[in-house]
């Protein structure tokens, strides 16, 4: 399994209650004085435990005490956050940190707020294959997601030199069953358990962690355009402060927090059972609970260390400041 | 050790027995049941599996062949788009099994300029609706149906899917790749698809009822469940999601068994149902989907259960009845048998007129109420027999008694018989070994000087010869008057006794008489054992015995007569022979030697006193042995003039 995300989280409740109520002391009056003000959304993908904290701080109502009524847009494998972001369909966008890395060079966002510190992404083998590293992938069909997905693992196929024919990847892992590709993206707190909830079993699984390449890259984030950031700080910062509350809530009531994921997945028609969103909300709580940053915040050595390895890979040409990018409340 | 009456070991013993054996009926039935029906219970649902899978693959099968016919069809790259168009369309017309088909190609493959074409025909509302798939909202080539074929280079059905693109319900297509030659190379040019609506198979199979509540679910080739009665589970949950929510290592097992496409009868317990249960299930020939058909053990053998039930009900009562019937015969039995016995008790405590109870059963205990009757009748008479014998034999005792009496009486039995006479002593005792005897004593006067005296014993005992012996001494007494020759009186007397003697009796005597005043005497014997003569201050000898015979048998026989001397002090000692043959409880015989020796040791004898002694010695002997033979003793002591 991970190694670096391993953290027990139970240890930074306390410093990250701490700092929500920080956050929460000064601005909550004058937030409730104003009128409710609209902004939207984006997620980066399907409803699902990932975005539990969204959809608990918006069903619980913690964006209407901040006063913002907000519109959660849901994607999907064919939909790019970002664009939405870019043609102002959304005030808001959840992404990866590369993807707002790479995004940035063409279009002018800023992290207001980073969620989840540790990895998830990954790939997965069947040990039967064989495989048992990233090298081992050479000359081999790997599944990958589209766009910002690509990302880590290309970076690794071309640093590491591993000519792998990639496919494209949809939220099915149909193909992987089968036996269609050799390895296939996975985020560890979804499709891994994905592949449980088809009978397979952790002993018939190679997991390969971008971690353990020394790719540790946080991943989900709030972006928006350096406009909005600028121009509606004080929004920004109640959605990053209702949003961290929805995730302590979350993480304090999974039951009541899977029955809201659930109920927004049903809406979707997507596919949903609660033993899969439990394994999803529990990995989510291991990945965002993070030793060495407070909940929310993006740690400027992450920062420097995803800036580097893009850099040194291509897939960024000028790597932005972190002071430039980083609009968050909390440094 | 603890009392039970036969009526409870009866009654508890076939009782016992009953119960085992409608136990072991009942259970051997349940169990032998529960075999049966268990194996039909497979036999039924492995042909209901057969058949629903033969009816789903049969259709499945359609589709695949319609499918592989247009990808056939599409290798010909003539084909113009509308050509394309109108075949797409005329097929699903033509096959109402197929809810929609889709005619993909690669990305500029079919048009150089275009990223997508890809023409879908499908059925909404009884029309046929049609639009081309692909945009950058449904980029159709990372679709599994889309990508599978075409990674894996062969048709495929895929998982069971929401299309929004397409018919928007829940559907699992069928996936042709084709290929075109290309530089003389066949290159994927893209796929056929069939879709088949899932609500057909979901209704097939949701269809089938086993029992009040066995259902059939089908699980696709990744364990989600395409039908299941509870409409939350389908399309949402795999059987390994499920078994994950219920913490339950069996259901992931048992899942992975059931995708492993092979055909299985297992009891599953509680694992897909609410009760235990049993499944069968088996894998599709086609799309790699598995088939369960669970149903619950209880409904399975309700039939079973109801016919023990009945049967347990049967037993209840029957064993009620054998309770009845079995307390009512042991009581027949007992209750007579309690009553004889109490009548016996009454018997024997002598109430020989009791009423004996009517029993009327025809059976051993009739025999033996029968034989109760007899014996109380028997015992009546036998005690009636008893008393009137004992009667006689009292009578015939007090008889006797006045018999010894008489014939004791008419022995001389004062003594001293003559005090009178210093010139001889002479004692005698008699000890009949029954009530009367066949010995006699006698002395008496024949004159003045002349003194007989005579000790006899009569053949065999009791009244013959107790009668016998009153003949022989009022014979003697008459014959003995004035004779003085005692061979003369023997010979006289066996004369007389000896004709018309036809119970041939006889007698023994000694026969002797003293002239008192010299002391000679002289004497006869007729077979009688040889008396002692003690001469005074002499030692004892035996009176040598004549050889003459017993009087009474041989009429005309002459007895002859000795004579002897008694001095002043001698003694003569006569006997019978129950004097030497007492015998004591050993049976050995006190004997002449121990006379003798006795005898011997009185060295100044006293008739009395020897008789007595004698007489003493002999009880001593005898230790209290019943006396065999009469014992007659005489002593005659010639006192006159002793001269020491």
């Amino acid at each position: 399994m991970r190694t670096d995300s391993s953290t027990p989280p139970v240890p930074f409740l306390f410093p990250l209650a701490l700092l929500l109520a920080a956050l929460l002391a000064a601005p909550a009056a004058p937030a409730l004085a104003q009128a409710s003000e609209k902004a939207s959304i984006i997620l980066q993908w399907l409803p699902q435990a990932q975005f539990a904290g969204y959809y608990v701080a918006k069903d619980k109502g913690f964006y209407a005490e901040e006063g913002i009524d907000l519109d959660i847009l849901p994607s999907g494998p064919d939909i790019l956050a970002s664009d939405y972001l870019e043609d102002g369909r959304a005030d808001f966008a959840t992404l990866f940190l590369t993807t707002g890395l790479q995004r940035r060079e063409s279009l002018p966002l800023v992290n207001i707020g980073q969620f989840v510190q540790h990895s998830a992404l990954m790939l997965i083998a069947k040990k039967s294959s064989g495989i048992k590293s990233f090298q081992d992938l050479d000359g081999k069909k790997v599944g990958l997601w589209a766009n910002e997905f690509q990302i880590q693992a290309r970076a690794l196929f071309r640093s590491q030199g591993i000519a792998a024919t990639v496919v494209p990847q949809t939220s099915s892992l149909d193909l992987f069953m089968r036996g269609g590709v050799a390895a296939c993206s996975a985020m560890w707190y979804n499709e891994y358990h994905t592949l449980l909830t088809y009978g397979l079993d952790e002993a018939d699984l190679q997991p390969l962690f971008f971690n353990d390449a020394g790719l540790n890259f946080p991943e989900d984030g709030i972006y928006c355009l350096e406009k909005t950031a600028k121009d509606r700080p004080e929004l920004c910062r109640m959605l990053v402060r209702a949003t961290l509350k929805g995730w302590l809530y979350a993480f304090a009531h999974k039951g009541e927090a899977l029955d809201i994921v659930l109920g927004h997945m049903e809406a979707a028609k997507v596919p949903a059972n609660r033993a899969h969103q439990r394994w999803m909300l529990d990995r989510m709580e291991d990945v965002t609970m993070a030793e060495h940053v407070p909940m929310g915040v993006l740690n400027r050595e992450d920062f420097q260390r995803v800036v580097r390895a893009l850099t040194d890979t291509g897939f960024v040409d000028t790597a932005p400041r972190y002071e430039d990018f980083y609009k968050g409340t909390a440094q | 050790m603890k009392r039970y009456p036969i009526a409870f070991k009866l009654t508890f013993l076939i009782l016992s027995c009953a119960f085992v054996i409608v136990a072991a009926i009942v259970a051997y039935n349940y169990i032998s049941s529960r075999d049966i029906i268990l194996r039909q219970a497979e036999d039924n649902s492995r042909l209901l599996v057969a058949g629903t899978a033969g009816r789903i693959d049969s259709v499945l099968s359609g589709v695949q062949k319609v499918a592989e016919n247009i990808a056939f069809s599409l290798e010909d790259a003539t084909l113009s788009k509308q050509e394309i168009l109108d075949l797409n369309r005329r097929v699903l017309a033509n096959n109402p099994e197929i809810y929609g088909m889709a005619i993909a190609f690669e990305p500029y493959s079919l048009q150089p300029d275009k990223l997508y074409f890809a023409p879908y025909y499908f059925r909404s509302g009884g029309r046929i609706g049609f639009t081309m798939l692909g945009d950058a909202k449904y980029r159709y080539f990372y679709m599994d149906w889309y990508q599978i074929p075409k990674e894996m280079g062969r048709s495929a059905w895929t998982e069971p899917y929401f299309d929004e693109g397409g018919g928007g319900v829940p559907m699992a297509t069928y996936s042709v790749p084709f290929y075109r030659a290309r530089d003389g190379k066949p290159e994927f040019a893209g796929v056929v698809t069939a879709d088949v609506s899932l609500s057909w198979l979901q209704e097939l199979v949701g269809s089938i009822r086993l029992y009040d509540s066995g259902y059939a679910f089908l699980l696709s080739r990744h364990g989600t469940f395409i039908t299941h009665p509870d409409e939350n589970l389908v399309m949402n949950q795999t059987i390994f999601s499920l078994a994950e929510e219920r913490g339950s290592r069996e259901l992931r097992e048992l899942g992975q068994r059931m995708l492993s496409g092979e055909a299985a009868f297992t009891p599953i317990g509680t694992l897909l149902s609410p009760k235990d249960s049993y499944m069968f299930s088996d894998g599709l020939n086609f799309g790699g989907w598995s088939l369960g058909v669970v149903f619950p053990r209880d409904e399975m053998l309700a039939d079973v259960l109801r016919l023990s039930k009945s049967m347990i009900v049967i037993g209840i009562v029957g064993f009620v009845l054998l309770v009845l019937v079995t307390v009512g015969i042991a009581r027949r039995i007992t209750s007579p048998l309690r009553e004889l016995s109490a009548s016996a008790r009454e018997i024997a405590s002598g109430n020989l007129d009791l009423m004996l109870p009517e029993i009327r059963a025809n059976d051993e205990v009739g025999d033996l109420a029968e034989s109760f009757k007899y014996m109380k009748t028997s015992l009546k008479d036998f005690i009636r027999d008893l008393t009137s014998t004992t009667a006689a034999k009292e009578r015939i005792e007090s008889e006797l008694r006045i018999a010894r009496e008489i014939q004791m009486g008419i022995l001389p039995k004062l003594f001293p018989a003559f005090p009178d006479r210093r010139e001889f002593e002479v004692f005698a005792s008699i000890e009949p070994a029954k009530e009367v005897g066949g010995d006699l004593y006698d002395f008496f006067f024949v004159d003045e000087t002349h003194f007989c005296f005579l000790v006899g014993d009569v053949s065999g005992k009791g009244v013959p010869a107790a009668f016998f012996m009153a003949v022989t001494k009022t014979l003697l007494k008459v014959v003995a008057e004035r004779n003085l020759d005692p061979g003369d009186i023997l010979t006289r007397v066996n004369a007389d006794l000896s004709s018309e003697n036809e119970s041939c009796m006889f007698v023994t005597l000694f026969l002797a008489i003293i002239d008192i005043e010299t002391g000679e005497t002289r004497y006869a014997n007729a077979g009688h054992n040889p008396p002692v003569f003690l001469p005074c201050g002499g030692e004892p000898e035996w009176i040598p015995p004549l050889g003459e015979p017993v009087a009474g048998i041989m009429e005309g026989m002459q007895y002859s007569t000795k004579t002897m001397t008694l001095k002043p002090g001698d003694l003569l000692f006569i006997y019978t022979d129950g004097v030497t043959e007492a015998m004591d409880p050993d049976g050995s015989l006190y004997g002449d030697d121990r006379l003798m020796t006795l005898l011997s040791a009185d060295k100044e004898p006293f008739a009395p006193k020897l008789v007595k002694g004698v007489g003493e010695a002999i009880r001593v002997f005898a230790k209290g042995a019943e006396q065999s033979d009469d014992i007659t003793m005489l002593a005659m002591q010639f006192i006159g003039k002793c001269a020491p």
